[in-house]
């Protein structure tokens, strides 16, 4: 039987998506990332993830509560990165490109249903993703079981195009994921956006 | 595993927190003649474990009541006995939810009876440890070594892992809290052994210093939050995720699972690293290999002996975990093997199925020889089934007749 090897690509994928683990992903060493489950040097997904940001409609960060709470001063430190990246994010798109910076405070299910202007849910992002039309987002400051549960399920449902900012060791059901998280990395992140800008073809509207 | 801050400080024994690379591969060892329950005892004595909470049953009573020994001492931050198995395995679950590292033994029955909290655990991602000392599980009642237990820890959730010495036991303890404690594994280990062969036999073991242990558990690296009493996992019986029927409930449930068993297959690597692989292969290029693991690799090992004297070459394949699934690692081990022969300490044969699944020409595999409810497993029972396979006639070996 000949196989293709797995690739985390933009959905919608299936009605129930596979775990990527599950078909063989990897997570990537220190130093390294993951672009759609091949293993890169950290400094190539840098480029690729503000590329992405620069390519999107509507590039969202989904900060989480550990970076939305100020638990420790590294936390405090992390959010001042990603609100600078929000920002510099917003620099350098066109105007007719709507960054967002949507919180995901905390993982209580919410029913009947969250408010997808204002939040996302880890048990039903695909709600904020559809209504604000989505297509790039980073996840940041998000507990590592529900990051995999939210980037999963996106997979599945929607045609966004996923990020992780990972503290740890990185989710394989990202498209896009980096490991070992600091605000100096964040940082990093936004000095790459504004080094590519301009040189990034914008959506077609 | 905490920041690499503690490294080096001592801990309220006066043992140091030595980097566990360090501690499990360089640091001298001191060779030491105990039964497998002392050596449970001296893994724990190093492993900086805040709770362990047990409940006495056959074979594994020993062990709880010496690391009692070890709370008193003051090695175990906390120590009781549950009101039963099913308590016990909850109260395990409150203290892995508030952060602790803990530590339980259980057995047999006992096992049984706590199942519903297994998947519990591995759901919530709460990386606790247990050591399953097999024994019988059915009536009429048998204290004695069984491995049928295992079966029902298989998909679970959790790590198994199936433990074939004392020195195995030793060294696992300690790895295991590593690699179960990895954020992006984060799960339960359920680390078996069979039970009175390892747990009430002396053997010589080779221990790590004394005075020195594992780095403390970091909860605050748990891919879950600690203790949040509103959010999943804590909160599991309210409306998440049983109360309510809709898809996006079914679908939370169901990609929840997944990546309960996406983070089995994440130990993988770490487990490779700790364990040096998967599995253990000794003369693999031989037509016949037996396959297998804890206690009937070494009955395997004195059969693969025996044969060795008679001109026949036999091949040896330990494996040492069970969840993750070594798949690859024997796919490629048995390619080349024409009889793949797969001893148990159970009558069911279930680790056979779990071969036969995993390799093209399954019919390569024989199931067996297979012994139960106490029974040992002489290596001459494995040799004349390799023999009866190869067409060599052999004298029954319990019979009298002539």
């Amino acid at each position: 039987m000949k196989t293709t090897r797995y690739e985390v690509l933009p959905g919608p994928e299936h009605f129930l998506p596979p775990a990527a683990a599950s078909m063989g992903i990897r997570l990537p060493d220190p130093g390294q990332a993951h672009i759609h489950g091949r293993i890169v040097p950290e400094e190539e997904a840098m480029e690729a993830a503000a590329r992405q940001f620069l390519s999107a409609k509507v590039p969202t960060i989904f900060p989480g509560p550990l970076v939305l709470w100020a638990w420790n001063e590294k936390a405090a430190q992390k959010a001042k990165a990603v609100r600078e990246l929000y920002e510099t994010i917003k620099e350098c798109v066109t105007p007719a490109q709507r960054p967002m910076l949507i919180p995901m405070p905390d993982y209580r299910p919410k029913y009947p249903k969250i408010n997808p202007e204002i939040e996302i849910n880890p048990n039903h992002p695909n709600l904020t993703i559809w209504h604000n039309k989505i297509d790039t987002c980073m996840f940041v400051g998000v507990h590592c079981h529900q990051a995999n549960l939210s980037l999963k399920i996106i997979r599945g449902g929607t045609n966004c195009y996923t990020i992780a900012m990972c503290a740890q060791a990185g989710h394989e059901d990202a498209m896009l994921s980096f490991r070992d998280a600091t605000a100096e990395k964040i940082l990093r992140l936004a000095e790459w956006v504004k080094k590519l800008k301009g040189s990034v073809k914008p959506p077609e509207e | 595993m905490a920041t690499s801050s503690v490294i080096g400080k001592k801990n309220k024994m006066g043992q140091t927190y030595t980097d566990p690379w360090y501690m499990m591969h360089e640091a001298p060892r001191t060779p030491s003649f105990f039964t497998g329950s002392e050596v449970i005892k001296e893994a724990i004595r190093r492993a900086s474990c805040d709770v362990m909470i047990a409940y006495p049953i056959t074979p594994q009573s020993e062990a709880a009541a010496l690391i009692g020994e070890l709370f008193v001492e003051g090695y175990v931050g906390d120590y009781f006995r549950g009101e039963s198995e099913f308590a016990v395995m909850s109260e395990c679950a409150g203290a892995a939810f508030g952060g602790a590292r803990v530590f339980t033994t259980t057995a047999g029955p006992g096992t049984m009876r706590a199942m519903e909290n297994f998947p519990m655990w591995a759901g919530a991602r709460l990386p606790i440890q247990m050591i399953v000392t097999c024994r019988g599980i059915n009536s009429p009642l048998s204290i004695q070594p069984d491995t049928l237990e295992i079966s029902y820890l298989l998909n679970t959730g959790m790590l198994v892992w199936h433990a074939e010495t004392a020195q195995d036991f030793f060294d696992w303890i300690l790895i295991g809290y590593l690699v179960a404690e990895e954020p992006d594994v984060h799960l339960p280990l359920a680390l078996c052994c069979d039970g009175f062969f390892v747990t009430h036999t002396k053997d010589v073991v080779q221990l790590t210093p004394a005075d020195m242990c594992l780095p403390p558990y970091d909860p605050y690296r748990s891919p879950v939050p600690c203790m949040d009493m509103e959010c999943p996992p804590v909160r599991m019986m309210r409306d998440p995720f049983v109360m309510k029927s809709n898809y996006i409930s079914y679908a939370t449930h169901a990609s929840w699972q997944q990546e309960v068993w996406a983070a089995v297959e994440r130990s993988r690597k770490h487990t490779i690293r700790w364990l040096d692989g998967l599995i253990e292969v000794d003369n693999g290029d031989a037509d016949i290999l037996i396959v297998s693991s804890g206690t009937a690799v070494s009955q395997g090992r004195e059969a693969k002996a025996l044969l060795e004297e008679e001109g026949i070459d036999v091949g040896i394949v330990k494996i040492k975990t069970l969840r993750p699934w070594p798949g690859e690692e024997i796919r490629e081990a048995t390619k080349h093997a024409k009889h793949i022969i797969v001893p148990e300490f159970n009558i069911i044969g279930w680790l056979a199925r779990e071969i036969r699944a995993t390799i093209p020409n399954s019919d390569r595999v024989f199931a067996g020889p297979h012994v139960g409810g106490g029974m040992t497993m002489p290596p001459e029972i494995i040799a004349a089934d390799i023999k009866a396979l190869l067409g060599i006639k052999t004298a029954a070996l319990a019979g009298r007749g002539s």
